[in-house]
Order: C-alpha cells, then sequence, then structure tokens
C-alpha cells in the first residue's frame, strides 16, 4: 500500500509536470488538471488493479480507465509516465508535432495507457459502460473507472448514459465527477446550473458518493467504499469535491487557467510552490 | 455474364438480420445494439436467438454509438443499428472521435436510407449519410445493392478489422446478384462488359442501371456497368481501367450529389483519365412524402435517366 505521504510527493511532480508542459507549449489546460490531480495520483498508483508494463487495449482481468474530460490531458501523461506506462523523457513532447502526446488524448499513436480518444466533451460515459458490459459479457469481475468534469454534465449524451447505466444494472463502473464548479465561461452555477447533483444522479439509479477530491484519506476511503458498493445492480457515481488548480496559489478556484498556460514569471511562480519530489521530466 | 434474373423481391436490412443471425453463431464476440428498431433493422431473430448478446439502446443514438466504441475496445464486435438519419448526422460526433479516430472495430448499421424510404418523408430520407462517413478517416463505407449482397457485406464487414458504416433500405427490392458471386471490401464488381459507356452505380440504382443497360443494348450502345458497393476505400483501379475504355461514365446512386459516389468517382477521373461525365442523383434537395417508385422518378433516379445520362454522355465523347 502506498502511504498518503508517498502518494503527496507523487502528485506534487505530477502538478510540476502539469505546469512544465503546458508552459513549453503555451497551451493546454492547467486548471482542471491540478484540480484533479490527487485523484488521478490516488487511483493509478493505489485504488486501481493494473499493470503498467503490460498495456493491452482490451485490459481483460484488470480495472481500466476512461477520462471522458480529455482537454485535462497533461494530467494523464503525467501520471501515466510516473506510473511506467512510457517513458516521463516523452512528456516534453506534449503537444508538439509528431508527438504521440496530443493536445486532447488520442488512440492513433498507439500511447500505452489510452484506450479512446476523447476531447469532445460528453462521450466518455457512454464507452465506460460498453467496456462495463463487455467485462460482464467476458466474466471479468474488474472495475470500469470514469473521469467527468462537471460542466460536461451539460452534455446531453452524459444523462441517456445515465439512463442506461441505470436500466441496464451496469454494476461494475465507478465513475467520478470532477465537481469544481468551474467551467471556460465563468462558474458553472452561472453558466448553466446543474441544480441539485446528487438528487440528480440518485434519481437516474446511480449510487451517489461524495468525497474531498484534496485528502488523500478521504479519496482512499470513499473510493473502498465505491468499490464495496458494485455489484450491487447499480452503477455507482461520486462527486469529487475539487478546487480548479489546486496547488497553485493563483490559479486555485477561479475559471481563468482552464485553458491557459502561464508565462515565465508565473511559470516559475507556480514551479516555487512546487518541490520536486521525483526528479522533472 | 450480361444477364441478371431477378430471383425475387426482398428489402436489404432482411440480408442484414439474416446475416447478423448466422455470423453470431459462429463469432461469440459479435454483438448486436439496437435504438428501439429492431423489427425495423430486422435484428429480431438474433435478439431471440443470442439475448444476451443483443443491447436495446432505447432511443438514445449517441450512447448506443459510444456503448458500442468502449465493447470494441473490450475486444466485442458491436452491430449498433438504427435510421440512417439517426446513425449518421445525429451522431456524427461520436461517430468521429469515439469511433472512427479512435479507430474501434464497430459496424455502424442504418436502415431506411435514401428515398425509397417513403412516406415518412424528408426528415427520415438520409440522402447525405454517405458523404459524411466517406470523410471520416479509417471508416470503411459499404452501400449494397440488394439482399445477397447485403448479407455477404455484414460478413466481410465482421471479418474486416476497423470501422464500417454499412447502408440498408426500406422497401423490397429485386433479388438479382447470383449467390456465389465474390464479394470483396474495396472491390468494384463489374456486372456486364461494354465498351462504349460506363455506368458506375451503387445501391438501389444497380438494378435500374442493369435495366439501362439492356435498353441501351436495343439502341446499339453497350454499356458496362460497375456495381461499386464499397464508397470508400473506393476501387479507383476499376473505375479507371473502364473509363480508358468506354471514354465516358454515368454515375447513379440515391443520394445527395453533393458527396456522393458520383463525386468520388469525378475526383478520380479528374486526377487520372478526365472524361465526359454525367451524374444520376439527389440534386441539393431535400426529399418529401411519397411512395418509393414515385420519389424515385419524380427526383430522377430511374433507369429511364440513366439511359438519358448515356446518351447525352456518349454524344458529347
Amino acid at each position: 500500500m502506498t502511504s498518503t505521504t508517498e502518494l503527496q510527493k507523487i502528485a506534487n511532480q505530477v502538478r510540476r509536470d502539469i505546469i512544465r508542459m503546458v508552459h513549453a507549449v503555451n497551451s493546454g489546460h492547467p486548471g482542471g488538471s491540478l484540480g484533479c490531480t490527487d485523484f488521478m495520483t490516488a487511483l493509478y498508483f493505489e485504488v486501481m488493479d493494473h499493470d503498467p508494463s503490460n498495456f493491452s487495449m482490451e485490459g481483460k482481468g484488470e480495472d481500466v480507465f476512461y477520462l471522458s474530460n480529455g482537454h485535462i490531458s497533461p494530467l494523464w501523461y503525467s501520471i501515466l509516465a510516473r506510473n511506467g506506462y512510457f517513458d516521463i523523457s516523452e512528456l516534453k513532447t506534449f503537444r508538439k508535432l509528431n508527438s504521440r502526446l496530443q493536445g486532447h488524448p488520442a488512440t492513433e499513436e498507439g500511447l500505452p495507457g489510452i484506450r479512446i480518444a476523447s476531447g469532445s466533451l460528453g462521450q466518455g460515459m457512454s464507452a465506460a459502460l460498453g467496456h462495463a458490459l463487455a467485462k460482464k459479457l467476458d466474466s471479468d469481475n474488474k472495475i470500469v473507472y470514469s473521469l467527468h468534469g462537471d460542466g460536461e454534465l451539460q452534455e446531453g449524451q452524459i444523462w441517456e448514459a445515465a439512463l442506461f447505466g441505470a436500466s441496464r444494472k451496469i454494476d461494475n463502473i465507478i465513475a467520478t465527477v470532477d465537481y469544481n464548479g468551474q467551467q471556460i465561461d465563468g462558474p458553472v452555477q452561472k453558466v448553466n446550473d446543474l441544480g441539485d447533483l446528487k438528487a440528480k444522479w440518485e434519481a437516474f439509479g446511480w449510487i451517489t458518493l461524495e468525497m474531498n477530491g484534496h485528502a488523500f484519506d478521504d479519496i482512499l476511503k470513499t473510493m473502498e467504499k465505491a468499490k464495496s458498493m458494485t455489484g450491487q445492480g447499480k452503477p455507482v457515481i461520486i462527486l469529487m469535491h475539487t478546487d480548479m488548480g489546486h496547488g497553485v496559489d493563483y490559479m486555485q478556484g477561479t475559471h481563468e487557467w482552464h485553458g491557459k498556460a502561464p508565462d515565465d514569471e508565473l511559470a516559475q511562480k507556480a514551479l516555487e510552490q512546487l518541490p520536486e519530489t521525483l526528479g522533472d521530466y | 455474364m450480361n444477364t441478371y434474373k431477378v430471383r425475387d423481391h426482398k428489402d436489404t436490412r432482411s440480408g442484414y438480420g439474416a446475416a447478423l443471425l448466422e455470423i453470431a453463431k459462429d463469432n461469440d464476440q459479435i454483438v448486436g445494439l439496437c435504438a428501439d428498431l429492431t423489427g425495423s433493422l430486422k435484428m429480431g431473430d438474433f435478439a431471440k436467438a443470442y439475448p444476451e448478446r443483443f443491447f436495446q439502446s432505447g432511443i438514445s443514438e449517441a450512447n448506443m454509438m459510444g456503448v458500442a466504441a468502449g465493447m470494441a475496445t473490450a475486444g466485442k464486435i458491436p452491430f449498433p443499428s438504427t435510421f440512417a438519419n439517426f446513425g449518421s448526422g445525429r451522431v456524427y460526433d461520436q461517430i468521429r472521435q469515439s469511433i472512427a479516430y479512435s479507430n474501434k472495430n464497430v459496424k455502424i448499421c442504418v436502415s431506411h436510407a435514401g428515398l425509397t424510404l417513403g412516406e415518412d418523408g424528408a426528415t427520415h430520407q438520409m440522402l447525405e449519410d454517405l458523404g459524411m462517413m466517406k470523410m471520416l478517416p479509417n471508416m470503411t463505407v459499404i452501400n449494397p445493392c440488394d439482399y445477397t449482397q447485403t448479407m455477404q457485406a455484414t460478413k466481410a464487414a465482421a471479418e474486416h478489422y476497423g470501422p464500417v458504416y454499412l447502408r440498408f433500405g426500406r422497401p423490397k427490392m429485386p433479388v438479382f446478384i447470383p449467390e456465389d458471386m465474390p464479394f470483396k471490401i474495396g472491390e468494384a464488381i463489374k456486372l456486364t462488359q461494354g465498351n462504349d459507356v460506363t455506368i458506375i452505380a451503387t445501391g438501389h440504382l444497380v438494378w435500374p442501371a442493369i435495366q439501362a443497360e439492356q435498353r441501351l443494348k436495343e439502341k446499339g450502345i453497350s454499356a458496362e456497368v460497375i456495381n461499386i458497393h464499397t464508397i470508400k476505400p473506393l476501387d479507383t483501379k476499376a473505375i479507371v481501367e473502364s473509363v480508358k475504355k468506354t471514354h465516358c461514365v454515368v454515375t447513379a446512386e440515391e443520394h445527395m450529389l453533393n458527396g456522393g459516389l458520383g463525386e468520388s468517382v469525378a475526383h478520380t477521373l479528374a486526377k487520372n483519365y478526365p472524361a465526359p461525365m454525367e451524374m444520376i442523383g439527389v440534386d441539393d434537395t431535400f426529399g418529401e412524402s411519397g411512395k418509393p417508385d414515385e420519389l424515385m422518378e419524380k427526383y430522377g433516379l430511374t433507369d429511364k435517366n440513366i439511359v438519358e445520362a448515356a446518351l447525352k454522355v456518349f454524344h458529347r465523347k
């Protein structure tokens, strides 16, 4: 078991990677990436049962993960590299010509760890449910995980998937929502209010949990609980409370850094807040 | 060659249903999905025989395409099925990102394409799908011409790795493709041998093209009828070879001229062997309610129109 101190160390380095990656190409999405760093660190380094050294598209006998909010790709790439899916040196190719690390995740270049393209929002839950159904057909009792933005929940396809998952009793999926309350044009509540999100998911027939996305003990405890609730005839979703931009003071809690890279000075300021714990790529 | 008999009248969608049932027997990775149109897509027998591999998706096509993509990721061969308008334009972005760009082994099966849908009218008469689908990298696009060819195409699609768009029609149409005629994705079929004009036809326009060939023969013109069942990848070699011999060409399809097979053929010939060309198809207009035959006549998609076009293009040589 990875200790929370160890997870914190990894998350620190991942946050450094994110800042360095988006700064290097002056583009990308740091806000959501930083906000989901603690969750993704816990998921890949502790929660999921998977084999980074032997990636297979089908993921038979393994837990698999679908990233639906594909714009937080720098986070996913850093996690995958730090977890051993590919060499960390490849992180420097992010968003550059001929790279496997596309602006939004893609399968075309064969980057280990990526199972489907995402970026156009709202599609990942359907794919995750499809994979979960296939696992059931194959009598594979592993779990399908997915991550979604809260703004993304404004897409209609999410609610088609929500209906389908419950009506089909797909109970081997644990979806998580990055509930940071921010989207490109401002607070989600102002742009297109999601209302009582917990009540909505419960009304759709999903087991709905909540957790603090910046407290490793709560993340681990809640994920354990979620796992224990699989196999009960209902899909599981976790509303994860986060701050967009968590870990960098001037990015925290605002939508301003959703899709903007820091300049030299601000990147330096961010990196000063994020000590190098595992060695930069 | 040159003589085709109408053995029966059947809808191409029934060829899909029959083939799906057959291939599912030998391949347990095949799964069927349908968005509340099981009867229309002729999936009832499959659903009954393999209930654990049939997934009723309800009226939510976007989700169905995504679920199919996820199943394919896990190694299944999903056949998500619905009407052509719901299986192309309505879910273009889902197909583009989750299936085509992600190169998933998904077979998108659509029926009730084109004007021959009939009375339901323009909302459901999808005439742009081949164009949308052929523009997607990784996508194979197949538009079979009769019941027999639809069975062959369905089986071939299951064997082929990668995304495929398969298009069927609603009404009963002549069944004339011999059961022993070889079918290979991407390979055109030369249905008649001729020297004066090439007629390139797809889908429901192939039988009228054969009839046109007969009528042209009576006028002393020998037409070479080529059936393009695979819109993409296009068999450019067969097209160029034929036109090099006949020096003129007519294309015929139940689809919008913009973005259709004719446009692909024109593209090919412009690059390789420019020749006088006429195109039969729907010309930048929506359809309307009516009987299939009435609609095909009103919108100029009959054997008579093919004959006229052939004479016109023949005299332009």
